[in-house]
C-alpha cells in the first residue's frame, strides 16, 4: 500500500507546528507596554527603563532557559555596547542607530572570544568564569576612567533618530518609542532562534547534552552561536539603556546588574521568553514604586522584593508565568 | 460706574486672598535611604527636616512638602527616574539632596529641560555644576579641603616631601589631586601617590603603610572614607609605628568624619585634617545646631557636616521661596537669588559663588584630641571664604 506516511502521535507532531504560530494572547503585553506610555507619563523614564530591561532579560533567557548555560556575568555584554554607544556619542559620532549597531557587534565580539573560553567548561567553573569576565571589564572601565568617566561617569547627547525624532530628555517621548521598536525587534529575533531547529536543539542540549552528541549536533558551535546572538542582543539592550537616558556610569558592568537581570529572569520564569517580561516589570516595579505608597522611613523595598522572591521559589518554582502552566493544561485538555 | 467699582474691588480682593493664600510648595529630595549609604541619606534628610521645622514660619503661611524618593545605589539610572518622576508627576518646583556624584550628574540635564532648580547637598565633585546652569552646590568639594591642607603640611607642619595613599574612586582622586597642588604650590613634594583599592571593603593597610614607612616622608595624607577604612587605616598607621619615625598623618576631614570617629579608636589621635565643617565647631550658630539637632534626634545623635549640608541645603531652598515672593519658581529666579547669596551656617559664614554657582565657605584645619576617652576635633586654623580650587584653576573638566 502507498500513500501518506503512517501518521502516528498526530497531537504532539500538530503541537510542534503550532509552537511558532502567534496567539492572539501574545498581544497583551505589547498593548499594555504601548497603555502604559499613555497613561504614565509621569513614569515614564521608569518605563523605558523596563522595556530595556526585558530585551537584556530575553537575552539573557536565550542562553540560561534555553541553552541552559547560566552566566552571572551577562552585564559585561550590557555594559560593553553600553560604553561603545556612550564613548561614540561622547566622542561626536552622535548618531544613535549605528552606535547601537556598533554596540551589538562589539558585545557580539567579545561574546565570541569569551564563548571560545567559557563554554568550553560547565556548571560552576562556567559560572564562575561569567562572573570573572564581568568583574575584569568592572575594573578595567573603573581604571579608564580618563576616558570611561568611571564611578562618576558621564553625560552625553545623541543627535535625533533618523534625523527627525530628537531624543527627549524630560518626558521621554521619542526615547520610549525607540526601546519599544528595539524591543519588537530583538522579541522577534530571540523568537525566530527559538523556535527554529537552531533553537530545539538548544533545548536538547540543556536537556540532555550527551544525546545530542550522539545523534550528531555540533554542540560546542551550538553553543557558541547561541551565547555570541544573546551576546548581541545585551549589546543592543545596553546600547539603548544609556542612549535614552544620556549617561553612563560603570553600573552598566556591575555585578548587581548582572545579578538582578537573572533575579529578574528566574522571578517570571526562565525558558519561555515572555517571563522576561513578567520577572523584569514586577521586580522593577516593587524596587522601585514601593517606596511611594510604604514610604523611605525605614526603605521597605528590599523587604518586598525579598519576600516577593522567596514566596516564587516556594509556590512558584518555574517563574510566575508557570503559575499559569497547570491551568492552561486543563483548559487545554477540556477544549480538544 | 458703581458697579464697575465693586466688580474692581471685588476682583482686586479676589487677586489678594489668592495671593494670600497658604501655598505647598512641592520638593524633590533624592538621598539613598537603603544600601551602604543609608546612614548618609538619613543624615541628609535630618538636616533638612530639622531647618524646615525650625524656619516654618519664615514663609508666612506657606508649607513645603518634602518628597523623599530613595537614590538606593550610587550610579544614575534609579535617581533619574525618581527625578523624572518628581517632575513630571508630583510637579515639584525644586529639587534637592543627592549623596553621590553620578546621581547629581545624571539628574542634571533634567533639571535643565524642565527649568527647576537643584540644590545639591552633598555630592563633591567639583564639575557637577558646570553640567546645568540649573544648579547651585550648598555642600562641598573635595579640592577645598584637599588644597588647604596641602598649603597647611607644607607651609604651618613644615613638610617637604609627601605620600599620599587614597581609596580608588572619584573622591579619593580629586582629594590627592587638590592635595598635591597645594602642597607642590606651597613648595613640597609629593614622593609616590598609592591607590589602596575600592570604596566597598576595607582593605589590609599594611603592605601600603609599610610601602610609605620604607620612602620615609615628612607628612603622608590618606583619603579613606569613614568608618571602617578609617579605623583600618588609623590603627595601621600606630601598628606600624610610623608616628615613632616621624611621619605625620594627615588627610582631609572624611578620614574623621564625626559619624564614625568615635568608632575608629583613640588611635586616630593626634591626626591633622582640613574640613569645612566639624561637629564640635565653636560658633553660636553650630552651638545653637548642636543642640537642637540632639533635641530633636536624641543625645546620640550626630551634627555632621552631611546633615548640615540638608540643613543649609534647606536655608537655600528658603531662600528662593522667599525670594519668589509668592510668584512662580522658575530656575531662573531661583538660582538668580541664590548667586551671591551668604548665610550664616552652623559651619560659619558661607556663600554661593555668583558665577560658578558653588559653594564659597570656611576651610578648618583641626587635630583630633582625645578628650578622657571621647575624641573631639579642636580647631587649629581657620581659612576663609575658599572657593573651589578646580574650577579656579581650570583642571581637567573642571576648566569645560
Amino acid at each position: 500500500m502507498t500513500g501518506s506516511p503512517p501518521r502516528t502521535n498526530n497531537g504532539a507532531a500538530a503541537a510542534l507546528l503550532r509552537a511558532h504560530r502567534f496567539r492572539a494572547i501574545e498581544l497583551i503585553p505589547w498593548i499594555l507596554a504601548i497603555a502604559v506610555y499613555f497613561l504614565f507619563p509621569g513614569y515614564r523614564l521608569l518605563a523605558t527603563q523596563i522595556l530595556v530591561l526585558i530585551l537584556f532579560a530575553i537575552s539573557l533567557d536565550l542562553i540560561v532557559g534555553y541553552a541552559g548555560i547560566v552566566s552571572l556575568g551577562h552585564a559585561a555584554f550590557f555594559g560593553t555596547g553600553a560604553y561603545t554607544a556612550a564613548l561614540l556619542a561622547d566622542a561626536g559620532w552622535q548618531e544613535p542607530i549605528s552606535a547601537l549597531a556598533l554596540g551589538a557587534v562589539t558585545a557580539g565580539l567579545l561574546g565570541w572570544v569569551s564563548g571560545w573560553i567559557i563554554l568550553r567548561t560547565r556548571e560552576l567553573t562556567l559560572l564562575m568564569l561569567t562572573m570573572a569576565l564581568g568583574i575584569i571589564l568592572y575594573e578595567l572601565a573603573k581604571d579608564l576612567d580618563d576616558i570611561t568617566g568611571g564611578f562618576d561617569g558621564i553625560n552625553f547627547e545623541n543627535s535625533a533618530i533618523l534625523g527627525l525624532f530628537p531624543f527627549d530628555v524630560l518626558y521621554y517621548t521619542t526615547n520610549y518609542w525607540y526601546a519599544f521598536a528595539f524591543l519588537v525587534l530583538g522579541f522577534l529575533v530571540a523568537r525566530t532562534v527559538v523556535y527554529a531547529p537552531f533553537g530545539r536543539s538548544l533545548v536538547g542540549i540543556r536537556e540532555n547534552v550527551r544525546r545530542m552528541h550522539a545523534i550528531g549536533t555540533p554542540v560546542q558551535q551550538r553553543m557558541r552561536h547561541v551565547y555570541v546572538i544573546a551576546a548581541m542582543i545585551a549589546g543592543v539592550a545596553g546600547a539603548i539603556w544609556v542612549q535614552v537616558q544620556g549617561n553612563i556610569t560603570i553600573g552598566v558592568y556591575e555585578f548587581e546588574m548582572s545579578g538582578n537581570i537573572l533575579i529578574m529572569l528566574i522571578l517570571g520564569g526562565t525558558g519561555r521568553l515572555y517571563g522576561a517580561f513578567v520577572g523584569v516589570t514586577v521586580f522593577t516595579i516593587l524596587e522601585n514604586l514601593t517606596e511611594t505608597v510604604l514610604g523611605t522611613d525605614p526603605p521597605y523595598w528590599e523587604l518586598v522584593v525579598g519576600v516577593a522572591l522567596i514566596v516564587t521559589v516556594l509556590f512558584a518554582p518555574r517563574g510566575l508565568l508557570g503559575v499559569f502552566d497547570p491551568l492552561i493544561r486543563r483548559f487545554r485538555e477540556r477544549t480538544p | 460706574m458703581f458697579r464697575f467699582t465693586t466688580g474692581t474691588i471685588l476682583a482686586g480682593s479676589l487677586a489678594l486672598a489668592a495671593a494670600a493664600e497658604a501655598r505647598e510648595i512641592k520638593v524633590g529630595f533624592i538621598a539613598p535611604k537603603s544600601g551602604g549609604a543609608a546612614q548618609l541619606g538619613d543624615q541628609l534628610e535630618k538636616g533638612a527636616r530639622l531647618y524646615i521645622k525650625l524656619h516654618a514660619k519664615e514663609l508666612g503661611g506657606d508649607t513645603i512638602k518634602l518628597i523623599v524618593r530613595d537614590s538606593k545605589r550610587p550610579g544614575g539610572p534609579i535617581a533619574k527616574a525618581a527625578a523624572q518622576e518628581l517632575i513630571a508627576r508630583e510637579k515639584v518646583e525644586i529639587l534637592g539632596g543627592v549623596i553621590f556624584s553620578p546621581n547629581a550628574m545624571s539628574i542634571a540635564p533634567l533639571a535643565t529641560a524642565a527649568k527647576v532648580p537643584f540644590v545639591v547637598m552633598n555630592a563633591g565633585t567639583s564639575w557637577i555644576t558646570t553640567l546645568s546652569p540649573n544648579i547651585a552646590r550648598v555642600s562641598f568639594t573635595m579640592w577645598q579641603a584637599g588644597f588647604i591642607m596641602g598649603e597647611h603640611a607644607a607651609n604651618a607642619l613644615g613638610c617637604k616631601t609627601a605620600i599620599s595613599g587614597y581609596t580608588n574612586y572619584p573622591p579619593g582622586k580629586d582629594s590627592v589631586a587638590a592635595f598635591k597642588r597645594g602642597f607642590e604650590g606651597a613648595g613640597g613634594k609629593v614622593i609616590d601617590s598609592i591607590p589602596m583599592g575600592g570604596p566597598r571593603e576595607a582593605p589590609d593597610f599594611t603592605p601600603f603603610f609599610q610601602r610609605v614607612k620604607d620612602k620615609n616622608p615628612n607628612c603622608f595624607y590618606v583619603f579613606v572614607p569613614g568608618g571602617n577604612h578609617a579605623a583600618g587605616a588609623s590603627k595601621t598607621f600606630v601598628a606600624l609605628g610610623m608616628k615613632q619615625a616621624g611621619i605625620k598623618f594627615i588627610g582631609p576631614g572624611d578620614l574623621t568624619h564625626d559619624l564614625q570617629l568615635q568608632s575608629i579608636g583613640p588611635a586616630i589621635a593626634g591626626t591633622t585634617i582640613a574640613i569645612h565643617y566639624h561637629a564640635d565647631l565653636e560658633n553660636p550658630v553650630n552651638a545653637a545646631y548642636r543642640k537642637a539637632f540632639k533635641a530633636e534626634y536624641g543625645k546620640d545623635a550626630v551634627n555632621d557636616f552631611v546633615s548640615v549640608g540638608g540643613y543649609d541645603g534647606m536655608a537655600a531652598v528658603f531662600h528662593i521661596i522667599k525670594s519668589a515672593k509668592g510668584g512662580k519658581i522658575t530656575a531662573d529666579s531661583a538660582i538668580k537669588a541664590l548667586r551671591g547669596w551668604t548665610h550664616d551656617s552652623p559651619r560659619g559664614k558661607i556663600s554661593i559663588d555668583p558665577v560658578t554657582r558653588d559653594i564659597v565657605q570656611n576651610i578648618y584645619v583641626a587635630e583630633v584630641v582625645d578628650d578622657n576617652g571621647t575624641l573631639r576635633h579642636k580647631t587649629l586654623k581657620t581659612i576663609e571664604a575658599v572657593k573651589d580650587k578646580c574650577k579656579e584653576l581650570k583642571i581637567g573638566r573642571c576648566g569645560k
